[in-house]
């Protein structure tokens, strides 16, 4: 989460805060719609969120420079919805709940954790995923320095390790180590390619 | 079929009863290079079989293998195109969930699966009578288990997160739903989850008899009917290297100098990336599987025996996997219960762990406690080495550590005590370089304070009782890289202090010769290679697409690798560095036949000797007239039948093993050397700087051991400075059961780590090779204990070293 600006923190609702307000939430929405209080509501009041769930809900989004629909609970995930309803699975789930980065994708450019974000959050957003990194058959150049150092070993960290570096790169095209290391400190990898991955993105930095 | 819930297990109670060494029908004699290039490298004369390629050259004669060569599946790595078996989607796939023991210790009175049954979306439950993976309770007095997979009887649960019944449903959330719909009725008995506690008199008995339990891959400590009692199993006095040696007592009577000390170390977890976990599909012609595994052979075979079914009829396929290390053999729990499930509903079912459940009940490196006592003389000679260790895998078997002490050094005078110590805890695993990680850090420190009681350096003491030829080249180059220069301990002075240290690691250089692969030469020259053994991220495709194109005089990207799949001839399972040693043979032995195949018909088209005919970058051609000469796509084109096709498997060593159909002789020696920085304030350590030296035979691929023994120091820093699962004694639960409280090295815990790969020549095999994966974990925690110990002149005895352990060991609280 740590790669995350603090404008898109404030616009992605997180799973866990979702959670944490369900509570009350649910109950006034509930209230709301029995009409309990609909009586006292003045014309202006400020216009609610519509409520959705608990069945199926649209939510369409550009995925990779394609406009999508998908229909999922209001609960699903992101990373749910790009893996089990778009068949991206890419994104991986690692931890399911923000500590490792395996599913960082990039929702309005910005590198997030999209097992965090729930997909209705991300409705109308431009969401990159790995497939979608690549430009048609030319690989981004953070892959091709990725395959060139051996930056992949198991390779299930690897489509959030290479989406947080290409994510550094498109807001600092010239980082040094720290700048690299901060980019990926959320990023885990048991396999240990942290060093490859290191020199991949400082190599991928000097060729763009 | 037999029924899933009548069938036994079958535990390795008989010896192996498999022949012993091969004769051939017609041998060859061949030379083959031996020795380290630079230091002793000479040639050896090896009888062979008739059928084996000629010698391969040292590395910098050769033109793909021992080349910085790409990974060949990367490009699907960085692009997400890699299906992993998190990521099969089957049509009419059902999502299978567990539901687990909430006790760590109970008798279930009464289970009601029914309104699970009833759940909308559910399409089976199952409920486990036994769990695959732990220890098995035995009849008392009698050899078979008692404990089997019987519909009537429930299981006792003996850790949380014991697996007590499954459903499969139509989505992962019907699922959960489901499960909490399952009634049980417990009886809670008492419980102990803790190493100290469980080993004291009236103890809660975690068996109530003798348990005995199926070896995965490289476990050490659990062998067949050892002695037991509470919850105490062994002594196990011996390893494959052989049991105690000469007279201990009298060796430490005979000594100068005797060093001791109580090492312990923590329970790791793998913590893999992918969780494990399984796509089953019952069909009634084929049970087909994906796994995230490091053998699908062994989850074939399981599932084979459990489900009654011959081999034929189980087909494993793993095609990517995100991580095992070393845990993930065998059909497990998960993929049992995956079948019944699928087996039950008539739908593929895919039963993936979920991450708390991987960290609990997945399996782990188990802890230790080490009583380690070494004599020596005057002039630094070993006498006599003495080791009594306990720990716990939880329900399971295997947490010896005493082979490093057994075999690193020349000791006379030898015997150890190992202990298992049954708690109420998940079962543990193999784990990197399994008991040579815990008996490293121990060994290594005290080696350190003889050194220093005997006023020498910490490598020229190594040098001077270690006889291994290969860590001592090691030690001098390592030393050069590194810029070591002895320091005396805690002489830096200000807050944060520096030091440095070295150790050194072990691993026996075992082979599978149950591996074997096909070469297939097709018209228009594309060439495959395949074979059952899987690639779990250590590099195994691209080492065999480089052997088999330096045989065919071809690039390694113009081969096409074909594995992880029971379909093709079976590979070995990659677990305790036997990979590139077992499978590079057999591959390039397959393409030196097919070669043979294809130059037998260029031969007779050319009228000459198929002895005059080589390949060599993209031609054939013949030696004695340079005339002779045709592309190799050309001359496949001419190919008198669609395919050439070889198959071959693993031979015994040239030389013969050292023990058994599978232990080597020579050792997969390292040394590392660390730097650290220890804060004296906060007690924190940073790892500034490793050096790691190397060797694993000939060297296929530098590019990607560079990588792997990255992944090993990197592993070794989290060991030794942060990983630890913590269980709440009052509950039984694991506390920090993800990955954020479970502390794992990210980026800016990674030192700056240089390696040093040397080649070492065996004449072992047609490729020489040997893997790394063990090796580059066993020494890291050690050397960076000698380091914390050399900047603040105090040494620390227990693993992790976390800053409590530093502020306590420093007086400061």
């Amino acid at each position: 989460m740590n790669n995350k600006s603090s404008n898109e923190e404030k616009k992605a609702v997180s799973r866990r805060s979702f959670l944490k307000g369900a509570g009350v939430t649910t109950a006034s929405t509930v209230a709301m719609s029995a009409g309990l209080l609909s009586f006292k509501a003045p014309e202006t009041a400020p216009k609610r969120p519509p409520v959705l769930g608990p069945g199926d809900t649209e939510v369409r989004l550009e995925v990779n420079g394609q406009q999508e629909s998908v229909w999922v609970e209001p609960r699903t995930t992101l990373a749910e919805a790009l893996r089990d309803h778009l068949h991206l699975t890419g994104t991986k789930v690692v931890c399911d709940r923000g500590s490792c980065s395996a599913c960082t994708v990039w929702l309005n450019d910005k590198p997030v954790c999209s097992c965090m974000t729930l997909a209705v959050d991300a409705e109308g957003s431009k969401v990159t995923t790995v497939e979608g990194l690549a430009d048609g058959d030319t690989l981004h150049p953070v892959q091709e320095a990725f395959i060139e150092y051996d930056a992949a070993m198991c390779g299930y960290c690897t489509p959030g390790m290479v989406m947080s570096c290409a994510g550094l790169l498109k807001r600092n095209a010239n980082p040094n180590l720290d700048d690299v290391k901060a980019a990926t400190s959320g990023n885990l990898c048991r396999c240990g390619t942290y060093p490859k991955v290191f020199e991949a993105t400082l190599a991928a930095a000097k060729k763009m | 079929m037999a029924d899933i819930n009548k069938k036994k297990i079958v535990l390795p109670l008989a010896p192996n009863e498999e022949f012993g060494s091969v004769k051939h029908l017609n041998t060859k004699k061949i030379k083959l290079p031996h020795g380290i290039p630079g230091h002793n490298l000479t040639e050896i004369e090896r009888e062979v079989s008739a059928d084996e390629p000629p010698a391969l050259a040292v590395n910098d004669q050769l033109s793909v293998v021992g080349k910085r060569t790409k990974r060949i599946d990367a490009i699907y790595k960085v692009t997400g195109a890699a299906k992993y078996t998190s990521d099969i989607q089957l049509p009419g796939m059902l999502y299978g969930k567990f539901l687990r023991s909430p006790h760590p210790h109970a008798k279930i009175k009464s289970i009601d699966v029914s309104a699970a049954e009833r759940h909308r979306g559910v399409h089976a439950v199952h409920i486990l009578s036994v769990e695959p993976g732990g220890a098995v309770q035995r009849d008392n007095g009698h050899d078979a288990p008692a404990e089997t997979y019987h519909v009537d009887k429930l299981p006792v649960l003996r850790y949380v997160g014991q697996p007590i019944a499954g459903v499969a449903a139509i989505s992962d959330k019907v699922a959960r739903e489901a499960v909490q719909l399952i009634k049980v009725e417990y009886e809670t008995l008492p419980f102990v989850v803790d190493l100290d506690e469980a080993m004291k008199k009236g103890a809660p008995l975690v068996f109530e008899e003798k348990v005995e339990q199926q070896q995965t891959g490289g476990d050490v400590g659990g062998e067949a009917g050892a002695g037991q009692q509470g919850n105490l199993r062994g002594p196990s006095i011996g390893s494959f290297y052989g049991g105690p040696r000469g007279d201990v007592d009298q060796g430490f009577n005979e000594s100068d100098i005797v060093v001791e000390g109580e090492f312990r170390t923590q329970v790791q977890t793998h913590c893999a990336l992918e969780t494990h976990g399984i796509v089953a599909d019952w069909q009634t012609n084929m049970l087909t599987i994906y796994a995230s595994t490091q053998s699908t052979k062994s989850v074939r075979n399981d599932l084979a025996e459990l489900f009654d079914l011959p081999l034929s009829k189980v087909r494993v396929i793993t095609e990517y996997m995100g991580g095992g290390f070393g845990a993930k053999f065998g059909a497990g729990h998960f993929g049992v219960m995956a079948v019944v499930l699928s087996k039950k509903s008539g739908h593929p079912v895919k039963l993936m762990l979920d991450r708390k459940e991987e960290q609990t009940t997945a399996g782990n490196r188990p802890n230790s406690q080490q009583m380690l006592k070494i004599g020596v003389k005057k002039d630094g000679t070993l006498q006599a080495i003495d080791l009594t260790s306990y720990g716990t895998a939880g329900i399971g078997l295997g947490a010896g550590v005493g082979r490093v002490a057994q075999d690193m050094y020349t000791c006379s005078n030898f015997r150890m005590a190992q202990y298992d110590v049954f708690t109420h805890a998940g079962p543990g695993a193999a784990f990197r370089a399994p008991g040579n990680v815990q008996g490293c850090f121990a060994l290594e420190q005290l080696i350190d304070e003889i050194a220093e009681k005997l006023n020498l350096d910490p490598l020229a003491y190594r040098d001077k009782i270690d006889q291994s030829e290969i860590r001592k080249v090691e030690r001098k180059k390592g030393a050069e890289k590194f810029g070591w220069k002895r320091k005396q301990p805690g002489s830096d002075s200000g807050v944060v202090k520096k030091g440095i240290g070295v150790a050194q690691g072990h691993w026996p250089r075992i082979i599978h010769v149950d591996s074997s692969a096909t070469v297939r030469i097709n018209k228009g020259g594309s060439v495959e290679i395949m074979s059952g053994v899987q690639d779990i991220g250590t590099g195994t495709k691209t080492i065999l697409a480089q052997v088999v194109a330096e045989e065919l005089g071809l690039k390694a990207e113009d081969i096409t690798v074909k594995i992880g799949d029971t379909t093709y001839p079976d590979g070995p399972g990659s677990g305790g560095s036997v990979t590139a040693g077992s499978i590079t043979p057999a591959a390039r032995n397959a393409a030196y036949q097919a070669k043979m195949q294809l130059l037998g018909q260029v031969a007779g088209g050319w009228q000459v000797e198929i002895a005059d005919l080589d390949m060599e970058k993209g031609e054939i051609f013949a030696k004695s007239d340079t005339s002779k000469r045709m592309s190799f796509v050309d001359a496949t084109k001419k190919m008198r039948t669609n395919q050439i096709m070889a198959t071959a498997s693993r031979p015994d060593d040239y030389g013969g093993f050292e023990v058994g159909n599978a232990i080597g002789y020579d050792r997969l020696g390292s040394v590392q050397f660390a730097e650290v920085s220890v804060d004296t304030e906060t007690g924190v350590i940073k790892v500034d700087r490793v050096v790691a030296a190397h060797s694993c035979g000939r060297p296929l691929n530098p590019l990607q051991i560079e990588s792997q023994i990255n992944g090993g120091v990197i592993m070794g820093v989290g060991y030794a400075l942060y990983e630890d699962r913590i269980m709440d004694k009052e509950t039984g639960y694991m506390v920090n059961a993800n990955l954020d409280q479970y502390k794992l090295p990210y980026s800016k815990e990674i030192p700056h780590i240089e390696n040093i790969i040397i080649e070492q020549y065996g004449a072992h095999s047609s490729t020489d090779a040997s893997g790394i994966g063990e090796p580059a974990n066993v020494a890291t925690a050690a050397a960076i204990a000698n380091a914390v110990y050399n900047a603040i002149g105090v040494r620390i005895y227990e693993l992790p070293m976390t800053p409590d352990k530093v502020l306590a060991a420093l007086q400061v609280i």
